[in-house]
């Protein structure tokens, strides 16, 4: 089957993705400004085609428990919020990392903290990449930069969650969930109908009982699960980094940006070359796992390094770690809902260079 | 080629679907495009605006501050977004209601009086194909037959009835735009 | 060694009146003794059995003294964060409509903490059973005040009393369900004495037969006891919950089908 072209808006893009990767349930609860994935999936009503389930739940909380509920059932399931809805999520993201249950959370981010306001930011990099909630745990954390990645990602993040029984967090913004973009659409896929192992859907006599739950009241037990899990997240170190670079063959200067702001920055290397000055971009597709080992090799031909994002400095931490010394890393970005503007990046690193 | 364009005006004013239907007229000629539109309660009446991108190659920043062509639609708008104009850009505007007119020298500017011209058309809901029309009569990056398949693919299918007013409002748009 | 011969002698089959069900596991329970959680569960176990539904239930465990239930009987289960069993109950049900599901919750997890997802999944008709063990008390965490502790009842939180005007009154989660249209049959009982674990074990029956029905929610709560955070001895708290808690929470059904209500009156022995 051939792919579909249409023109979406971000959200709009994560819902139809959702019937289409053959997702069995979405529970989620309106928040601006992601709103239309929920009303776009009420709208097309999947469940008398694929059989999807959606409903609006009382709350965030009641959401993700939802979600929690669902996965331990072995479905594909998933939810949406924006930064404040994420925040209430957070209990029910621990419970499902702790009990090691495969699903999607969405962020369309908003800036913070607090209600804060309703147009875009990345300031919820900590919460999405360190754990969020209480716990050591970690989410694999995938930063659509365009509304075809909206798409593209929902599949990505069910088959990554599968694989390592593990939530999956699509990081994404206020921009890309209100823009439009054109957006190639995989064919339909048919909901799974094999049942995890694991998963709670009635004990037939040929299996023990199964239990979902993140409790454990044995300090020893609960230890080696704790190791367990560092084992997993160091495999998907391992295997699951993803980045993309642009212009960085010859590159003197490097920029660091995820989603919106690697698409500002993509401009803004335009012009940079345009002005002589020799800049690249790598984009981290994953944040966790954040590909430190590539950034480490790039900086050795850098002579400095810019972390772009719309926050007060957050990923620029991670990107410090990976360059451990080797050249000067720079923040900067814009907060409060503004997206930073191509050409301010250019006047911060020309600044920078000067200044250097 | 790259046309980064803002358009902005009153809210409920037609700024956003003038905008979709651009962007979907570049999908029907094969253009990458992008729509990225303010959103929140300053839409609810307040002002309304939409960066629309359209390129023949893979489009960078959807957000830009600075454009190839703003389409002006009331006087918040006008004081906002006319130093937003790239030099040597284009500035087109709807006069109805504007009593301090574009004054930069460095940026060609149009006028289109689109809302009087609806008016007397009979059919004030066009007023923003009429707009349109005039921007392409200025920067034709897209063929007419496209802007037509565009506004087939956002206009819901009951409203279909009402693509050849539509039309007629794009082609008037063409003769009543004048350079200031 | 001669009592113990005359032990074996007695234990064998022939004689046996009462024996472990099959769905019950080999696992010590947690409960201090003469606790109401013990006996829910063996009726619920029993049900479950009886029914033949094992291959078809799953379960959502609460946080509280029962959060460890599922070391108790034999089925699937899932842990649901404190209060969040109707939100995990809702999904699997929405999405396994043919598996039996139902929640098993204590005052602080249900008419506290879980408020909302409690009285959403009834207002949605969620068709799952939801079973509420109120005694008053929080039990796990060591006797605190619950939404459900009687005026003037002490608790390690409210020492010298439930002060109504200071704590607020406890809340009736059970009458309040039953004015929402989405509860099918809401029913109040006990498990102290055995007429009342007979009554108790009819009313989970008649919500098995409801969900299989496609009904609605059905919500079964049991006035329990705590014989530890109480400080009381088993009897003596059966005997306090009598004169206590019973005339605050009456006994009874609270909501009954519309068919059902003409039968009650031709059939006397359905009154409680």
């Amino acid at each position: 089957m051939e792919k579909e072209l249409r023109l979406m808006k971000g959200n709009e893009a994560v819902a139809e993705a959702a019937i289409r990767a053959g997702a069995d349930g979405y529970f989620g609860y309106p928040i601006t400004p992601q709103s239309e994935i929920l009303e776009y999936l009420m709208q097309a009503n999947p469940y008398t085609t694929t059989g999807m389930v959606v409903l609006q739940a009382e709350s965030e909380v009641a959401a993700i428990n939802m979600v929690y509920g669902g996965a331990a059932c072995g479905k594909k399931v998933m939810t949406s919020s924006s930064s404040p809805g994420i925040s209430l999520k957070q209990e029910g993201i621990t419970y499902i990392a702790g009990a090691e249950l495969p699903c999607l959370i969405v962020n369309v981010v908003r800036g913070g903290p607090g209600l804060g306001t309703i147009q875009p930011a990345q300031s919820d990099y900590f919460q999405a990449v360190k754990g969020g909630g209480h716990g050591d745990y970690h989410l694999i954390v995938l930063a659509p930069a365009s509304v075809q990645e909206m798409a593209d990602f929902v599949d990505l993040s069910f088959e990554l969650a599968f694989k390592y029984r593990n939530p999956v967090m699509m990081l994404s913004d206020g921009a890309i969930g209100q823009m439009m973009e054109k957006v190639w659409l995989s064919p339909q896929k048919e909901r799974s109908k094999t049942v995890p192992e694991w998963a709670t859907t009635g004990k037939p006599t040929t299996r023990e009982r199964n239990i979902i739950t993140s409790l454990d009241l044995d300090p020893n037990a609960q230890e080696s699960f704790n190791k367990k899990l560092i084992d997993k997240y160091n495999e998907i170190r391992e295997k699951e980094v993803r980045f993309e670079e642009f212009q960085c063959e010859d590159a003197e200067y490097l920029f660091v940006a995820y989603g919106t702001s690697a698409r500002v920055c993509q401009k803004a290397v335009q012009l940079c070359r345009a002005a002589g000055i020799k800049a690249g971009l790598i984009r981290p597709i994953t944040l966790f796992p954040f590909p430190s080992k590539r950034i480490n090799e790039l900086a050795d031909k850098m002579k400095l390094i810019l972390s772009v994002e719309m926050s007060a400095g957050q990923m620029v931490e991670d990107v410090m770690l990976s360059v451990n010394g080797k050249v000067p890393v720079y923040h900067f970005g814009r907060m409060g809902g503004i997206v930073t503007a191509p050409d301010e990046v250019v006047e911060f690193l020309k600044s920078k260079i000067i200044g250097g | 080629m790259t046309e980064e364009i803002i358009i902005a005006g009153f809210g409920g004013q037609g700024v956003l679907s003038m905008g979709k239907i651009m962007a979907y007229s570049g999908v029907m000629q094969d253009m990458e495009v992008s729509w990225m539109p303010s959103y929140g309660p300053e839409m609810r009446g307040g002002t309304a605006n939409v960066i629309v991108i359209i390129s023949s190659d893979r489009i960078s920043s959807p957000i830009v501050r600075n454009f190839d062509t703003a389409i002006i639609l009331n006087q918040q708008s006008l004081d906002k977004f006319e130093n937003s104009v790239k030099p040597g850009g284009i500035l087109i505007y709807d006069g109805n209601g504007i009593t301090r007119h574009p004054e930069r020298k460095d940026i060609t500017v149009y006028r289109v009086d689109a809302v009087e011209e609806a008016g007397r058309m009979n059919s004030p809901k066009t007023f923003n194909m009429i707009v349109l029309g005039g921007f392409l009569k200025i920067k034709p990056i897209i063929k007419l037959e496209n802007v037509i398949k565009g506004l087939k693919k956002s206009l819901p299918e009951r409203y279909h009835n009402l693509i050849p007013m539509n039309e007629k409002a794009l082609e008037r748009g063409l003769e009543i735009i004048r350079k200031v | 060694m001669a009592e113990a011969t005359g032990i074996k002698e007695i234990i064998k089959p022939e004689n046996l009146v009462y024996k472990k069900t099959k769905i019950m596991t080999d696992n010590v329970l947690s409960y201090c003794p003469g606790c109401g959680h013990g006996t829910t569960h063996r009726i619920l176990a029993e049900i479950i059995d009886e029914e033949g539904l094992q291959s078809q239930t799953i379960g959502i465990c609460p946080v509280g003294c029962s959060v460890l239930l599922y070391n108790f009987l034999d089925i699937d289960w899932q842990e649901a964060a404190h209060g969040r069993a109707p939100a995990l109950a809702t999904a699997v049900k929405r999405l396994l409509p043919d598996r039996f599901v139902f929640t098993y919750q204590g005052d602080g997890d249900l008419a506290a903490i879980g408020t909302a997802e409690t009285i959403h999944a009834c207002n949605r008709g969620e068709n799952i059973l939801i079973i509420f063990i109120n005694n008053g008390i929080y039990g796990m965490t060591g006797g605190q005040m619950a939404p459900t502790t009687l005026p003037g009842m002490k608790s390690s939180t409210s020492p010298y009393g439930r002060d109504v005007k200071l704590m607020g009154n406890p809340l009736k989660m059970t009458d309040i369900v039953a004015t929402l249209p989405g509860t099918y049959y809401v029913t109040r009982q006990s498990v102290h004495t055995p007429a009342n674990v007979r009554k108790t074990k009819k009313a989970m029956k008649k919500a098995v037969q409801y969900q299989k029905l496609n009904k609605g929610t059905c919500f079964v709560e049991i006035v329990s006891n705590c014989p530890s955070n109480w400080k009381m001895t088993p009897v003596e708290s059966n005997k306090w919950m009598e004169e206590n808690m019973l005339p605050y929470y009456p006994l009874g059904d609270l909501k009954v089908p519309a068919e059902e209500t003409t039968q009650k009156t031709i059939n006397p022995e359905k009154n409680d």
